[in-house]
């Protein structure tokens, strides 16, 4: 569009397209950093001025201080990493096993009618129950250990991939199948080589928003009741009316959250180098 | 013609009916007889939504008469045949492989060892012109290098019944003058049966040696034309010739007829 209009309003300043996009990439980062700046300063100083209660809504500079605390001294409850690695294996597990689950069954009833008319209900079923609630029972009956996070974690992510997965065996062209099976495809071949390559970018997508709910599975599933984990320093900060110490923790899942994110995307990248030009 | 010689392909008193969503039968073929002798070039034309693609169907083993019989080579048909090659109209290549592993699919389902079908592959390449392409992904070529991409796919596997879906209805029309003699030098090598569905009646004329014309939905062969232009044929050249003229207009007013039945049929089903 900026290369169609006439040539004035660029060539007046003397600036190239490449420039223009590049200050105008500032501009939008100098924008971002003030609201960021502005939020901060009013939080900060609505809490300086007692506008704002930092007992119940903490304090920007108190968050700051409790993250660097943990960062040097350590936690209530152990050592910061600890935590973070103790959440961050809950919701790998989780998340490995829930979506091979996911893919697998997903693809079996997608290519399988009768299958998929007999199981489609039951997963009807539970995928209505509000996935938290199964987090008691997951404790009640697995304990206050790994096994009950894991178990959430799965749970969240299972119902995701399986949906994308199914769906995306559905979607399959008609007529590559077709092809495959006159090039002389069996059933397991066409499920290999068609079926599951172009149900694959349903499944990355899932993946994607899926690793997401691994986390709150973990997390919520600590929060109920463990002896490690992100999910378990929330509730202590929260048990100990430490609003900064739950912002903080906020903070640190985030990052982690949005390492996590970038990741898949760059694996994601890859997988689809087919799709790009 | 010997009665000994069983033909590639025989249908006989075939029925396909379909249940449509409003509830009532649909038939596409009736009554449909139709015979292809071994290394013959067959065409079919007829009206848009008669059930030239279902009769493919059928041949292929995709799908079953409700009625009638179906033949491979004096067997009947009872699902998909090693010998049957399909080229389809739509774009049936997989997206996520090379050009070279589109066309190695076929032997190394079958159970070639990948490397030796490779070699079998970049033969077949270069005589479809796309020597320099084999590493491109589908999306990366034109719609006349995808088909002919299809066209080695189809071939590598030595079909000897050959079943082609309008494949160039989509193509340019030069592009399709030069599919049109591609195929033809392809099947003068090669010498499996064809059955050629087609909305362009030149095109049928051009290429086959017999060419069918079906009636309006439910779809059998009204008539048959032999075409007795010599071989081997060019279609740049022979679409100027009188023999071919006078041929293909014999034909387009055998067909016009069916058109006109098949659209008068449409717009009573739509009152
Ligand atoms: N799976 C199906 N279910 C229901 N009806 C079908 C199905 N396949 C085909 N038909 C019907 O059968 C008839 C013949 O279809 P077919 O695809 O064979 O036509 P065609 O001659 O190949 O048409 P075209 O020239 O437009 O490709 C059509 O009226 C179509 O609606
Ligand atoms: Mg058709």
């Amino acid at each position: 569009m900026n290369e169609a209009a006439p040539p004035a309003a660029g060539a007046k300043a003397g600036l190239s397209a490449a420039e223009l996009a590049a200050r105008r990439k500032r501009l939008v980062i100098a924008l971002r950093l003030a609201v960021l700046v502005v939020v901060l300063g009013g939080w900060e100083i609505g809490a300086a001025t007692g506008l704002i209660d930092p007992f119940f809504f903490g304090r920007p500079s108190g968050i700051a201080v409790k993250l660097y605390s943990w960062i040097t001294q350590g936690t209530a409850i152990g050592p910061l990493w600890l935590q973070v690695c103790v959440t961050m294996y809950e919701a790998i597990l989780g998340f490995f096993i829930g979506a091979v689950l996911g893919v697998v069954c997903g693809i079996a009833l997608g290519r399988n009618a009768l299958l998929a008319d007999i199981f489609s209900i039951y997963i009807k079923i539970g995928n209505s129950i509000p996935r938290i609630v199964l987090g008691s029972i997951f404790i009640v009956a697995l304990g206050l250990g790994t096994p009950s996070k894991v178990a959430l974690a799965v749970v969240m992510v299972f119902f995701v991939v399986f949906g994308n997965a199914f769906q995306g065996v559905l979607e399959a062209d008609r007529a590559i199948i077709a092809n495959a099976r006159i090039l002389g495809a069996s059933n397991w071949q066409v499920t290999r080589h068609v079926v599951v390559p172009s149900a694959l970018s349903w499944i990355m997508a899932s993946l994607h928003v899926s690793f997401g709910f691994a986390l709150i599975g973990a997390i919520v599933g600590e929060f109920l009741g463990a002896s490690q984990g992100m999910g378990l320093l929330i509730a202590t900060a929260q048990g100990t009316f430490d609003a900064d110490g739950v912002f903080a923790a906020m903070i640190v899942i985030g990052v982690v959250a949005l390492l996590a994110e970038a990741l898949l995307t760059a694996i994601e990248r890859r997988t689809a180098a087919w799709r790009l030009e | 013609m010997a009665p000994a010689i069983t033909p590639a392909v025989r249908l006989r008193q075939v029925a396909r009916r379909f249940l449509a969503p409003s509830g009532h039968l649909l038939s596409a073929l009736e009554d449909f007889d139709l015979e292809i002798a071994e290394g013959e070039f067959c065409a079919i034309v007829g009206p848009t939504g008669c059930g030239k693609s279902t009769t493919l169907g059928l041949v292929a083993g995709l799908a079953r008469p409700q009625a009638g019989e179906v033949e491979l080579f004096g067997a009947p048909v009872t699902g998909i045949d090693r010998r049957v090659g399909f080229v389809f109209q739509q774009d049936a290549l997989m997206p996520w492989r090379t050009v070279l592993n589109n066309v190695i699919a076929g032997p190394v389902f079958r159970g070639t060892a990948r490397r030796e079908a490779e070699a079998t592959a970049r033969e077949w390449l270069d005589r479809v012109g796309l020597k320099d392409f084999e590493a491109s992904f589908p999306h990366q070529l034109s719609g006349g290098m995808r088909k002919r991409v299809a066209l080695a796919q189809t071939f590598i596997n030595g079909p000897k019944m050959l079943l082609m879906d309008e494949p160039f209805s989509a193509l340019d029309v030069q592009t399709r003058e030069m599919m049109q003699d591609e195929l033809l030098s392809l099947w003068g090598q090669h010498q499996g049966a064809v059955l050629f569905v087609t909305h362009d009646l030149d095109e049928a004329v051009l290429m086959a040696d017999k060419v069918a014309v079906l009636t309006a939905r439910p779809a059998r062969v009204k008539s048959l034309y032999p075409i007795d232009l010599p071989r081997p044929r060019h279609v740049g050249e022979l679409r100027y010739d009188r023999h071919f003229i006078d041929i293909a207009r014999q034909i387009a007013d055998d067909l016009r007829v069916e058109v006109l039945k098949a659209r008068a049929t449409s717009a009573e089903n739509r009152e």
